[in-house]
């Protein structure tokens, strides 16, 4: 377990949390906020000046690689760089070697989490071994705290399977059932979205259609059996509208997108670095701003970085034999300042929503995503939303190089996290 | 100077006509009693082949010793590739030894793009995956200004069969809209791109319908497993639709050449007596081969003195 410390004072930011802004200094100790107001002191000061203050950051997709393969990431260092990214709360998700699929795995994932520098949950498996067929046990891994249940990687494809899941979720209070909602039928063998560049390069599709057809049966599922679906990392315009749909219809179903899915497009591809491979895949134009379209009015409910890390040999085969996926934790908030809220698609509260208190409902994660106030968990971000900064792969803290962002200018960047009222990253820096 | 030749983009309109009467100037050296010039006299050039290829990978080392070449011919068989090595490490090997070109071929597209980005030699891209085939085109080119003359401007060419999963077709058609031919593409809609924004080229899924106003006829190979992905019912049903047969060549205009990059499919997308009836420049695409790789080696390799 992380130390006890005395007290500590954010001092000099600007709140901003579920409740509204205001100028505040916010003091913390033993785990809590204690006060909320001007000139407060404590033990140890962390300058705050310029930078808002906002409850921590929620991720609900991230691969950590551990147990597996953990020459890629560990839980160690998949949650530091997660720290450093400003988040306090990730999800693990469950596509491990071994999966998420026993209770022990899990025990074990969210043991090394507790000693890291971020909260570490873990989503379960939906079925066994991430097959598609047969339903892992729901009711043991919901009883080590497990909420999401999801085959991430792997679409749950059958219709039945899918069903019965959302329906024996029911039984178990806030679970949800996440779907990577991409038909293997219509995707396998694709590397890249189908499209205009697609047909240039040479390169098999994914079409668009693979993601929207079971986004709008999952709707469809989630309405019949009263049971909660999330669609992780929708990337298609056809998605969004169907989610937007549903949720006017009054179906109990949320959203996720990825950044890489609102700053980049398949146009990438043509360079054949494997970098930009990632499922789904990164798509037109259109589809860019449709997500955009989604977060802005309210569609999606959160952004989450599916930060996916390869050793660099895995990225260092031709785009069709590489592995899919980007690293994340680093760069989410810095493009969202960047390409949402300077740009005015978003305001900065309706972003900071969609980082930490939205995420962190569809989750289910009570201690994250409150508001700044006495009483509450010490769980903080303090970020400098002015901050110029350019991605260096060689500098980030994840074990794996693999950010498509590498040479890119960025504004915002994470000055302090705070956990359960400990500084873990403090002037930009990890503690440990 | 050009440094690569990943794509036929890479060329535009003058490099293009350059590489083509370089190519027939190699034409006449190949019909030498000696058909060897010391060109390229010192260059290593490295055939690294990921893929099974018997004729690109014999025209190009032929091109290569033609131009007096050192040529280090690498397969995958019998190399330390099966033994888990992967590609940047196995050329940054060969590029440690000290070598002036690379012609890679791939199952993969982009993996001349990829090696090229890691290593200093010259690359040309043999055929990657379904993305292009430069020099299949070049000599498809050549062979059209062989038997029309030099202006390929205006001139009316199909191409029928699995455009999608072709790199053949891809280069073929930039290098066609290049030299301001007029393209026609004719497949099922199961063979073509599902977005064809950006090819510079006509569609139809009516071979009879076009089939008299060609001026050259391109088949492509149809692979066997397009069936089993459910892109083609059976063969036969292609063949008919879509091949050329006896009956469709006689429908051509008396002019209109016949060509297919090889290996044929005889009886599936061509008729074993079409193929060898007098329309058809199959053998002189296979003979402009070895000229054209002879012109696109000596482009990127020589100091550019005269040929020969």
């Amino acid at each position: 377990m992380l130390p006890e410390h005395g007290s500590v004072v954010i001092k000099g930011g600007r709140v901003v949390d579920p409740t509204g802004e205001r100028d505040a200094d916010v003091v913390v100790a033993n785990g809590s906020v204690v006060e909320v107001g001007t000139n407060l002191k404590a033990d140890t000061v962390l300058d705050a000046s310029g930078c808002i203050v906002s409850p921590g950051l929620v991720d609900l997709h991230v691969h950590l690689r551990e147990p597996g393969d953990e020459d890629a990431e560990t839980i160690e260092t998949g949650a530091r760089a997660a720290a450093l990214g400003g988040f306090t709360a990730v999800i693990a998700m469950p596509n491990t070697r071994p999966p998420h699929d026993e209770p022990s795995v899990v025990a074990s994932v969210l043991a090394s989490g507790a000693r890291s520098l971020c909260d570490v949950h873990a989503a379960g498996c939906v079925t066994e071994q991430r097959a598609g067929e047969a339903l892992a046990p729901l009711g043991e891994l919901h009883t080590l705290g497990v909420r999401m249940f999801t085959d991430d990687g792997a679409c749950v494809s059958d219709a039945g399977v899918m069903r019965r899941a959302l329906e024996y979720a029911r039984s178990l209070p806030d679970a949800v059932i996440a779907q990577h909602a991409e038909d293997p039928a219509l995707a396998d063998g694709g590397h890249m979205h189908e499209g205009a560049w697609s047909s240039r390069l040479g390169i098999a599709g994914r079409p668009g259609i693979a993601e929207s057809t079971v986004v709008a049966r999952d709707c469809e599922l989630a309405e019949a059996t009263g049971g909660r679906v999330h669609f992780l990392h929708l990337s298609t315009a056809a998605a969004v509208d169907i989610v937007r749909e549903a949720k006017a219809r009054g179906i109990a179903v949320t959203a996720e997108a990825a950044p890489h899915h609102f700053t980049l497009t398949d146009a990438e591809c043509a360079t054949f670095d494997p970098v930009y491979k990632v499922h789904p895949p990164l798509r037109s134009d259109a589809d860019v701003a449709a997500v955009k379209a989604g977060l802005a009015d309210g569609t999606i409910d959160a952004i989450a970085t599916d930060h996916a890390p390869y050793a660099s040999e895995q990225k260092e085969r031709p785009f069709e034999e590489a592995p899919p996926g980007m690293l994340g934790l680093e760069t989410a908030l810095a493009l969202t300042i960047t390409e949402l809220t300077i740009p005015g698609v978003l305001s900065l509260a309706d972003a900071l929503a969609l980082l930490s208190w939205r995420p962190a409902a569809v989750a289910g994660l009570a201690e994250h995503g409150r508001p700044i106030a006495a009483g509450e968990p010490a769980n903080l971000c303090v970020f400098d939303p002015a901050l110029k900064w350019e991605v260096d792969a060689h500098r980030l803290a994840s074990k794996a190089r693999n950010t498509p962002y590498a040479g890119r200018s960025l504004t915002g960047r994470t000055r302090h996290t705070v956990l359960r009222g400990r500084p873990v990253v403090v002037d930009g820096e990890a503690c440990a | 100077m050009m440094k690569n030749l990943l794509s036929i983009d890479d060329l535009d309109r003058t490099a293009l006509d350059e590489l083509l009467t370089l190519s027939e100037d190699f034409l006449h050296v190949t019909e030498r009693e000696i058909p060897k010039v010391p060109a390229l006299q010192g260059k290593v050039v490295v055939s690294l082949f990921y893929e099974d290829s018997t004729r690109t990978r014999i025209s190009f080392e032929t091109a290569a010793k033609r131009l007096s070449c050192d040529v280090m011919s690498f397969s995958v068989g019998s190399s330390s590739v099966n033994k888990g090595e992967g590609l940047r490490d196995t050329v940054q090997t060969i590029a440690a030894m000290g070598i002036d070109a690379v012609v890679v071929r791939h199952s993969a597209a982009g993996a001349p793009a990829r090696v090229a980005s890691w290593i200093d030699a010259s690359i040309i891209n043999a055929g990657d995956g379904s993305h292009e085939h430069p020099t299949q085109a070049l000599l498809d080119l050549l062979t059209l200004r062989r038997a029309r003359g030099p202006e390929l401007d205006g001139l009316r060419v199909g191409i029928v069969g699995d455009i999608v999963n072709s790199r053949v077709a891809r280069s073929l058609v930039l290098g066609l809209d290049k030299v301001g031919a007029n393209t026609t593409l004719i497949a099922p809609p199961t063979l073509l791109p599902t977005v064809l924004d950006g090819w510079r080229a006509s569609v139809t899924h009516d071979l009879d319908d076009v089939l008299p106003e060609l001026d050259a006829l391109y088949l492509l190979r149809i692979q066997r497993e397009r069936k089993s992905a459910n892109r083609l019912p059976r063969l036969s049903e292609y063949s008919a639709r879509w091949g050329l047969t006896v009956e469709r060549a006689a429908r051509l205009k008396p002019d209109t050449l016949v060509m297919h990059p090889g290996p044929m499919n005889r009886g599936v997308e061509i008729a074993a007596e079409v193929a060898e009836g007098p329309a058809s420049l199959i053998t002189e695409q296979v003979t402009n081969g070895v000229a054209v790789r002879m012109a696109v080696l000596y482009s990127l390799l020589s100091s550019g003195a005269r040929v020969a």
